[in-house]
């Protein structure tokens, strides 16, 4: 551009910024957040830890090792010094165990013990399983060179399972229970908010008198009493698909509250009338008009109900009337830590908490950014 | 305003009835009645009723009407005689847990409010005064914590500290020994040695939400012609800050009481199971487990309408504070 620096004003054509389409202006506001930037990488990495649940662990959830209750998360180390000889060598490894009894409580603990290392692989061969119920496999990324060695770097819960592999497979459940969850939410906002905002009048005023209802009403009792009337008899999948839909029958509340009021705002624009005007159905109006014009701030919106629902989901199922083991879900493994005496214990079934922390933070700000990102003022 | 207080007062009772509908309903859909329920319990004390027999308690509790009937005689027995029913597993009215259970959460609710404003508002207003200062970055940070940490691993963290450090779990609003024991001024000094970690807990995650929307508000005030003019005649800062800005930045937090205590009722259930406190939150969650149907429904029911008197109580005050709001 600065080789021509008397053409005229159609050279800011050829600035890539005039040019650029919606998506492209969207996602380069979206870069300028740096956290929310950050936070999206976390994100994906999340759901890839989802997404690849089996292979990651180093355990399945369900194994329990009887020998090992509430033994410590084991320190990890590349390189190990042999005690008799003093010869340092890089051998990737955790502590073994020693066990101690308590003098006084005669109670058996385990301590890790640096003189018996338990020698890391990656890609160890394991118990053949299947990667979604589907793929055959018989590799895990990474655990003990032996299967029998005791592996847990975030500790043993009472029965002996790994709260690293649980955590890691629990990823699944919260992280699809937010996201299934703010699917069917997303369904009933923009129908639901659509329509009000698109009708306007009495349907408008019906649809904000029930939202006002429901966002007056405290949550928890409320999912709990429903939760507690589902047939207990139903299977845990079920239970899931069930917990999901009550998780997002208050939660379209607020994404019906953004669509609408962008609809409103819109149905005034000239171009929604120029096409109402040209005779065009007005589901057309909506679908082709309308509704591309609202979808970065439900995109936005969508992410922020995510955290709010892993949160909800995590408290019913702490509480016990959310998902039921033999389900994995962060929610399920903080069961454990419900007294204080089993946390006093066993701090570490604390560690899936630090999960639900991380996950939701980074929805959050990921959010944030998406919102900032989708306000056309803010350039 | 007459009319305003109208419209609001309608839009409660039309809320009201929504809560006891959701209520009635979490007591209809476990299978069985109260009657199948009593005279199971009837059956394992080795009491036999006959079919007449357990009839007549149906009729009697209305029972045998269909759903809106039992709806109707459920709603007019509570308002014209206060009874919520029979609790199955205490064999007590329920009326008799509950009020207790009640103003003991409301006390702890209240108190975490209190204590959530008084905290959020110099914190809120000192972090858009000295905006990208450390103090707002830590007054940032610690409002993204408050949304991130679920309010029972809070909790359990604040026990699991205090275990660690004193020995004792901070249970309970009360120590055992004043179980029982009269309202004197050594239990009143217990209680609120007690009171602090629930109420801690509690005020935090409002507390970072308030402080947000605090902030982002004023920021939006101090750059308003009216501060810069005030400024130019000579008003002290501080006394300026305080006078205008804040005022303005308030009202928005006001009404936003209304969304507050409905999450502070839900928080209170989940922390109050987990610090084992004697408010409705424990009672409830025992009474759904249980299927003590009549239990659980007169918690929901009561948790719903203090809620929604909340929620009333600060439109009324917003009114009060912001005539745009009552002349609309």
């Amino acid at each position: 551009m600065s080789a021509a620096p008397l053409a005229p004003p159609v050279s800011s054509m050829a600035d890539p910024l005039a040019t650029a389409s919606g998506w492209r202006l969207f996602w380069l506001r979206f870069r300028r957040h740096r956290v929310a930037f950050v936070s999206l990488w976390i994100v994906v990495a999340l759901y890839g830890v989802a997404a690849f649940a089996e292979f990651l662990a180093p355990h399945p959830p369900d194994r329990t090792m009887g020998r090992y209750t509430y033994a410590p998360p084991q320190p990890f180390g590349l390189f190990w010094t042999d005690p008799t000889t003093g010869e340092t060598a890089f051998r990737p490894h955790v502590d073994g165990y020693r066990v101690e009894i308590d003098p006084v409580a005669l109670r058996r603990s385990f301590v890790p013990d640096a003189t018996r290392p338990v020698d890391v692989c990656l890609f160890p061969r394991v118990e053949p399983y299947r990667l979604w119920g589907v793929v055959p496999l018989e590799h895990r990324l990474f655990g003990p060179c032996d299967p029998n060695d005791p592996f847990f770097l975030f500790g043993a819960d009472r029965l002996g399972r790994d709260v690293l592999s649980r955590t890691i497979h629990g990823t699944r459940i919260s992280l699809s229970v937010g996201l299934i969850g703010v699917a069917l939410s997303l369904l009933l906002g923009i129908a639901i908010g659509g329509a009000a905002g698109y009708v306007g009048g009495a349907l408008d005023a019906a649809v904000q008198r029930v939202s006002e209802v429901l966002r007056s009403l405290p949550t928890i009792p409320l999912w709990l009493g429903l939760a507690a009337a589902l047939p207990r008899e139903w299977d845990p999948l079920t239970i899931y698909f069930a917990i999901t839909v009550l998780l997002s029958l208050i939660g379209w509340i607020e994404l019906a509250r953004v669509v609408r009021g962008r609809f409103l705002a819109l149905r005034g624009e000239d171009f929604v009338l120029a096409a109402r005007i040209e005779g065009m159905h007005p589901v057309r109006v909506v679908m082709r008009h309308m509704v591309p014009q609202v979808t970065s701030h439900v995109i936005a919106t969508a992410t922020l109900a995510i955290p709010a629902m892993i949160l909800a989901e995590t408290a019913l199922s702490f509480l016990g009337l959310g998902l039921q083991p033999p389900l994995v879900s962060w929610g399920v493994l903080l069961q454990e830590a419900q007294n204080i005496r089993s946390v006093a214990a066993a701090p570490w079934l604390f560690l899936p908490g630090g999960a639900v922390v991380l996950a939701v933070l980074c929805l959050n700000f990921l959010g944030d950014g998406l919102r900032d990102a989708a306000d056309p003022y803010d350039v | 305003m007459a009319l305003f207080l109208l419209r609001r007062l309608g839009a409660m009772v039309a809320t009201l009835v929504a809560i006891s509908l959701i209520a009635f309903a979490v007591i209809e859909l476990p299978p069985g009645d109260f009657a199948t329920a009593y005279v199971a319990a009837m059956q394992a004390n080795g009491v036999v009723m006959t079919e007449e027999e357990i009839a007549g308690l149906r009729a009697a509790y209305g029972l045998d009407g269909g759903l809106l009937e039992r709806y109707a005689a459920w709603i007019w027995a509570i308002l014209s005689r206060g009874d919520f029913g029979q609790s199955f597993e205490w064999r007590q009215p329920v009326s008799d847990l509950i009020w207790g259970r009640v103003g003991m959460s409301m006390v702890v609710e209240l108190t975490a409010l209190v204590v959530m404003w008084c905290v959020a508002l110099p914190i809120g207003v000192y972090s858009a005064v000295r905006r990208y200062t450390v103090g707002d970055y830590a007054a940032t940070l610690f409002g993204f914590l408050g949304l991130a940490v679920p309010n029972f691993l809070l909790a359990l963290g604040l026990m699991y500290l205090s275990f660690r450090l004193t020995g004792s779990a901070l249970s309970g609003l009360n120590d055992d020994r004043f179980i029982d024991a009269p309202w004197d001024a050594a239990r009143i000094a217990d209680f609120l040695a007690h009171l602090w970690a629930p109420v801690l807990v509690l005020a935090t995650a409002g507390m970072a939400h308030l402080i947000r929307v605090l902030r982002a508000n004023l920021l939006d005030e101090l750059n308003k012609p009216y501060v810069v003019a005030a400024r130019a005649r000579g008003l002290p800062e501080g006394r300026l800050i305080w006078k205008y800005p804040v005022r303005v930045a308030l009202n928005p937090l006001v009404s936003s009481i209304g969304l507050l205590l409905p999450t502070l009722i839900s928080s209170s259930v989940v922390v109050g199971v987990v610090m084992s406190l004697p408010t409705a939150g424990p009672l409830l969650l025992r009474a759904l487990m249980s299927q003590d149907t009549y239990l659980a429904g007169a918690f929901i029911l009561l948790m719903g309408t203090l809620a929604i008197l909340g929620t009333v109580i600060s439109d009324l005050l917003l009114a009060l504070v912001d005539p745009r709001v009552r002349h609309r």
